[in-house]
């Protein structure tokens, strides 16, 4: 009996079966999708982040004020105000003799605040920085330019607006943000009227980052930011950007050294400083991510066997009523590897069936996730590969084989005469 | 060269402790051509005679010599090839397979054989048994004795040495019976060897010998002298 054949007879049975065939292939279909749509979505979550980091920018190191564990949450997190960097430490850093590796160095402070032109008013968040910043955090003109050290230095009346800023303040009235004069004020601010800044620059679209909108923002003076907007004269990070990923270590080192030499402070459990690398917070999203994606696998694995189990309940049914058939088989002239391959056959026809549905929604489900999660602003690839699809039919056709083998071989193994008086 | 030829054939059922012998010591030959009726009440071992003697089963002792050669050394696969390509098969129950056309039915046993023409030979086999217009029928679609047929074009398929027919007309009326016998006789005449099982006297004398089983062993072996012919049919001629 040839393989063909075989195929056509597997299919009539099964379509003769129809309603049954399906629900036993659900276990095998849930398994199958699920294993797509993990890949999918871990493909999709793995390039976002990637992605968020390119956007950043790669070899970016923080200097957060306030101690922490290696890898826990800096103090700031937990409403602790901490006061320890100053604006002094950034020239420090900055002076390449101490530093060497440092390509671009910035001091920033955030807070949050309206900016007011003419009758509109705009609630936004505002970074309060100095000329390093452009080159820290890879930001590209849209209009004007960045402010320079000088004016950042000297606490100029300037301003940079992010996209969506400066579109909502300025879109639909003609007119160039560049050159115009806008109020800002800080949300704890006493004066009235707020900071007349002049406009120097609008910043090119940048996107959102770790679910922030980093267009929704804009850009002023340290000084201004520090002492007009939130009041204090503190620090609340000092980023640099490193000039290859290999110095990051030294860089560290070096900007350890000096705040501890700044700072006088001898041990490095008394450090009123934390120093991160974007490397190791990325380090730390994609072991949470691979812990679920395994987690997931597992439940998906799960799915399978029971779906497996399903297949093998079923065929041991099929093989029990069809036992007359079997005989009959056997009597015009069936060899028992002629039985098993039917049978055998039928269970992996069944589990295909089941893992091109699951292909499908699972497919169809992915597509969905990341419709839904792009809405929600996220750069958001779709990625379905060759290999997951591969690995579900391939998945699919085993576990019909493997739990078909029993039902198989018991099958083959009936003696014609017992099958056929069998009622 | 006869063409079966059983020695001292016996069989026996093992049920845990409980031994119980079906076959006693059985011997006889079948030559080419003929027309065997073996006749016995029921629990006589014809049934198991005839499932040896199909390949079906194997005799617990004694020699079973097929077409000259000893068949205890034959392997399971060899043996479903003589089932295949050597022996056919009629059952009392039919055996058809359902949600089938019959034209299927027939094609059943060519689908483990390496025959290519299957469609020609499957409807020559049904022409033979006057079905030719059943083809896409399915087999609840047909009446009892039409399904006898279709089980008879079946066994025929592969052009067997021999046709087994094991209580044939059992289950059957007795004008669709006589038309299985009608097709029997017929086959005979063209020469086909048919070995049948029946415990009625009537139908084995349809026959040109019969072998008288009883307690599984043959009681008389004797030819038919007042054979029976089956009317003539004239439904199946078309």
């Amino acid at each position: 009996m040839n393989f063909f054949s075989t195929i056509q007879l597997v299919f009539r049975t099964l379509r003769a079966r129809k309603g049954r065939s399906l629900l036993t292939i659900l276990g095998i279909v849930i398994g199958v999708a699920g294993v797509i749509i993990i890949i999918a979505l871990g493909a999709g979550a793995q390039s976002l982040v990637l992605g968020q980091v390119t956007k950043l920018g790669s070899n970016l190191i923080s200097v957060q004020p306030g101690k922490s564990n290696e890898k826990g949450p800096p103090a700031a997190v937990f409403g602790i105000t901490v006061t320890t960097l100053v604006n002094s430490d950034i020239d420090a850093i900055r002076d390449q003799g101490n530093v060497p590796h440092a390509t671009a160095i910035t001091g920033v402070v955030q807070g949050s605040g309206s900016v007011i032109w003419g009758n509109k008013s705009v609630d936004t968040n505002f970074w309060g920085t100095d000329g390093g910043f452009p080159g820290v955090m890879n930001i590209t003109m849209e209009a004007g330019r960045f402010f320079d050290k000088a004016e950042a230095d000297g606490g100029a009346n300037v301003v940079v607006l992010g996209k969506s800023v400066g579109d909502q303040l300025f879109a639909g009235t003609g007119m160039d943000p560049v050159g115009q004069v806008i109020k800002i004020k800080g949300a704890k601010a006493t004066e009235a009227g707020g900071v007349p800044l002049r406009i120097v620059g609008v910043v090119a679209e940048r996107g959102s980052v770790f679910g922030n909108d980093q267009d929704d923002q804009v850009y002023v003076p340290l000084p201004i930011g520090q002492q007009q907007l939130l009041g204090i004269r503190y620090l609340q990070a000092i980023n640099l950007k490193v000039d290859a990923a290999e110095n990051v270590s030294s860089t560290i080192a070096d900007i350890n050294r000096i705040l501890m030499q700044r700072h006088r402070i001898q041990r490095e459990v008394d450090a009123d400083f934390t120093i991160r690398n974007l490397a190791d917070a990325i380090s730390i999203l994609t072991t949470i991510t691979d812990a679920l994606r395994i987690f997931l696998t597992a439940m998906a694995a799960i799915a399978l066997l029971v779906g497996g189990i399903g297949i093998l309940n079923i065929m041991l049914v099929t093989v029990a009523e069809r036992t007359r058939e079997i005989g009959l088989r056997k009597a015009v002239g069936a060899t028992n590897s002629a039985v098993r391959n039917q049978f055998l056959l039928e269970a992996s026809l069944l589990t295909s069936l089941g893992g091109a549905l699951g292909i499908i929604f699972g497919v169809i489900i992915s597509y969905l996730a990341a419709v839904g999660i792009r809405t929600l602003g996220y750069d958001w690839a779709f990625e379905i590969s060759f290999v997951s699809i591969g690995l579900a039919v391939g998945v699919s056709i085993l576990t019909g084989v493997l739990f078909g083998l029993y039902p198989a071989f018991k099958a083959a193994k009936f003696n014609p005469i017992d099958a056929l008086r069998y009622e | 060269m006869s063409l079966i030829r059983v020695e001292n054939l016996a069989k026996e059922y093992v049920n845990g402790e409980v031994v119980t012998p079906v076959l006693r010591g059985v011997s006889f030959t079948v030559e080419p051509g003929e027309f065997v009726a073996i006749m016995g009440p029921s629990g006589s071992g014809k049934s198991t005679l005839m499932h040896i003697l199909s390949f079906l089963d194997r005799p617990s002792t004694g020699r079973y010599e097929f077409e000259g050669l000893d068949t205890s050394e034959f392997s399971d696969e060899y043996l479903a090839g003589l089932r295949n390509e050597r022996v056919g098969f009629v059952f009392q129950s039919f055996n058809l397979l359902a949600r089938t056309s019959v034209l299927d039915n027939v094609k059943l046993p060519l689908l483990y054989s390496r025959v290519k023409k299957s469609e020609t030979l499957a409807k020559e086999a049904l022409a033979a048994v006057g079905l030719s217009h059943r083809l896409d029928y399915f087999t609840n679609q047909i009446s009892g004795g039409e399904k006898q047929r279709v089980a008879i074009a079946r066994a025929l398929v592969n052009n067997p040495a021999v046709l087994f027919a094991d209580e044939p007309t059992g289950n059957l009326d007795s004008k669709s019976g006589n038309t299985v016998m009608q097709i029997l006789q017929n086959l005979n005449d063209q020469g086909r060897t048919i070995i049948l099982v029946t415990h009625e006297q009537e139908t084995a004398r349809h026959a040109r010998r019969i072998l008288r089983v009883k307690d599984g062993a043959i009681l008389a072996d004797e030819r038919v002298l007042d054979r029976v012919l089956a009317f003539s049919d004239k439904e199946l001629v078309k």
